[in-house]
């Protein structure tokens, strides 16, 4: 009954919202549905402080390798949701200074540090080794340069190809043409992929979400 | 005469070993360096503006005198950077026309983002005043559902304000009760939940018009949607905030960045190059080596 009642409730949540979507009159079932999932949404937030608590205490418990930054991650967790809780978030409260001035600068330092790899990476990992790769490296050339005013200038400044603006040619032709064609075939074979799960999970046929194996 | 010519081959080939493997400090550090001189010598580069952000600037500047705009910051601290300075050009430009604004978030860090942007931005506007010009309703979790939601009222999934004022104490939310009364929808987005789902659900079946500004990174997965139609514009990454920022001929912190980003993308450039150029003759000696 473990894997049934989940079972049943996927497949009669997920046959009512095909349904609605077709016979709009029986539009109140989606309306408590939808209800229903935002309360599970907030739940879903306890759960998921719950599980890395369960996951960090099990390390510090362990003294796995690096188990010092765990304590500190639980620290971090406690005192930010506990500020945030009793306090309050607006500007002007504790959770607000936290956010300001520890969560901001570490998130955006994080992120910036992606610039100093992919630089690195590109120097050792792209190279014209084959006519498609040569092909990728020379549309990346154009798109950098023509993302940035430098590269206007620079395009500008070479005879022949500055006939045409830059511009036009990474955002009309690189872009709007070769970029959009390759994104909306990606995106309709993962549309295509998600409807062929979604329809193996309202069979049942598909049932990993329901975890530990089958 | 064979010593001299074998000497030297084993040379070049030195050279290209340590080409090859230059120590990525140097590559750091070049990069630091292209990013913090712009920065403290600025170079004022022009800064050209392109259609998909022109299209989200004439749209707001030919809307009606108190439109109302709804701004979803769907990001969080880690790409500020980029789409701080997109909403607080949108936003400065939406007061600046006295349109009405209400902030939401799908993502839990974007209700302080919204906070700070407002905050910024309102000191420049003494006139506005929150509950009446503006609102911001803070997070929910949910994703699509919310947005779906939205048809239904704003007040059943956000029953109140970023500061806990019930939203029927708020003016602006007693003349806006569900999405058929908003006017433009633009989706500051860093990921998922974000631009596409507006696409999808508020876009294609409620029929409203959608603009986004995400990171540059993502930016081209958004041009299949300016192409349809489903995006009436997008501002991409730190360049797409600069465009808007010269339109509204008020440059921020997105035109100065863009001094830095300009060398650091040749820098890279130059980079590839040079590795190629490394590549090409290790392959030229590699083959010579197995013609002997």
């Amino acid at each position: 009954m473990r894997r049934e009642i989940p079972m049943a409730i996927t497949t009669i949540s997920g046959i009512i919202m095909i349904i609605v979507f077709f016979v709009p009159r029986w539009k109140d079932w989606s309306d408590i549905l939808y209800t229903w999932f935002l309360v599970i949404s907030g739940f879903a937030l306890i759960l998921g402080a719950g599980s890395l608590l369960l996951v960090n205490l099990d390390k510090i418990s362990r003294r796995s390798p690096g188990w010092g930054y765990n304590v500190v991650l639980l620290i971090s967790l406690i005192a930010t949701a506990g500020l945030g809780i009793f306090g309050g978030i607006n500007p002007g409260s504790s959770f607000y200074y936290i956010f300001l001035y520890v969560f901001t600068p570490l998130s955006a330092t994080m992120f910036s540090l992606l610039a100093f790899y992919i630089a690195s990476a590109a120097f050792r990992a792209f190279k014209a080794k084959t006519f498609e790769a040569g092909l990728l490296l020379f549309t990346a050339f154009i798109v950098m340069i023509g993302r940035v005013p430098l590269g206007e200038i620079i395009w500008e400044k070479i005879p022949l190809l500055n006939m045409v603006s830059i511009s036009k040619v990474v955002e009309d032709w690189i872009m709007g043409c070769f970029n959009a064609a390759g994104q909306r075939a990606i995106m309709l074979g993962a549309s295509i992929g998600i409807i062929s799960v979604s329809l193996k999970i309202l069979l049942g046929i598909e049932r990993s979400y329901l975890g530990g194996g089958d | 005469m064979t010593d001299n010519t074998e000497t030297k081959t084993g040379a070049k080939a030195n050279i290209i070993d340590i080409l090859k493997n230059v120590d990525r400090r140097y590559i750091f550090l070049f990069i630091l360096l292209a990013v913090i001189i712009p920065i403290l010598f600025p170079l004022n580069l022009p800064i050209g503006t392109s259609a998909p952000v022109r299209n989200i600037y004439d749209f707001v500047e030919d809307l009606p005198e108190g439109s109302v705009i709804l701004m979803s910051f769907d990001y969080s601290p880690s790409t500020e950077i980029e789409l701080d300075p997109a909403a607080e050009a949108l936003l400065r430009h939406a007061f600046r026309k006295k349109h009405k604004v209400i902030g939401i978030a799908l993502w839990p860090m974007g209700l302080s983002q919204a906070q700070r942007v407002f905050a910024k931005i309102e000191k420049e506007f003494p006139e506005v005043e929150q509950g009446k010009d503006y609102v911001n309703l803070g997070y929910k979790a949910g994703g699509s559902v919310i947005l779906m939601g939205l048809k239904e009222g704003f007040a059943k999934i956000f029953p109140t304000d970023d500061k806990d004022t019930p939203i029927a104490d708020l003016p602006l939310m007693n003349k806006v009760k569900d999405i058929s009364n908003v006017d433009l929808v633009v989706s500051l987005s860093a990921g998922v939940p974000g631009i596409k789902e507006y696409v999808a659900i508020v876009n294609t079946q409620f029929g409203k018009p959608v603009a986004g500004a995400c990171t540059a990174v993502s930016a081209p997965e958004m041009y299949t949607f300016l192409d349809s139609g489903q995006l009436l514009g997008l501002m991409g990454g730190l360049k797409g905030a600069a465009e808007y920022e010269q339109l509204l001929q008020k440059p921020g912190n997105a035109s100065l960045g863009m001094d830095a980003q300009s060398i650091v993308h040749i820098v890279i450039v130059l980079f590839i190059i040079f590795s190629n150029v490394v590549y090409f003759m290790d392959e030229h000696q590699k083959k010579q080596a197995a013609l002997k």
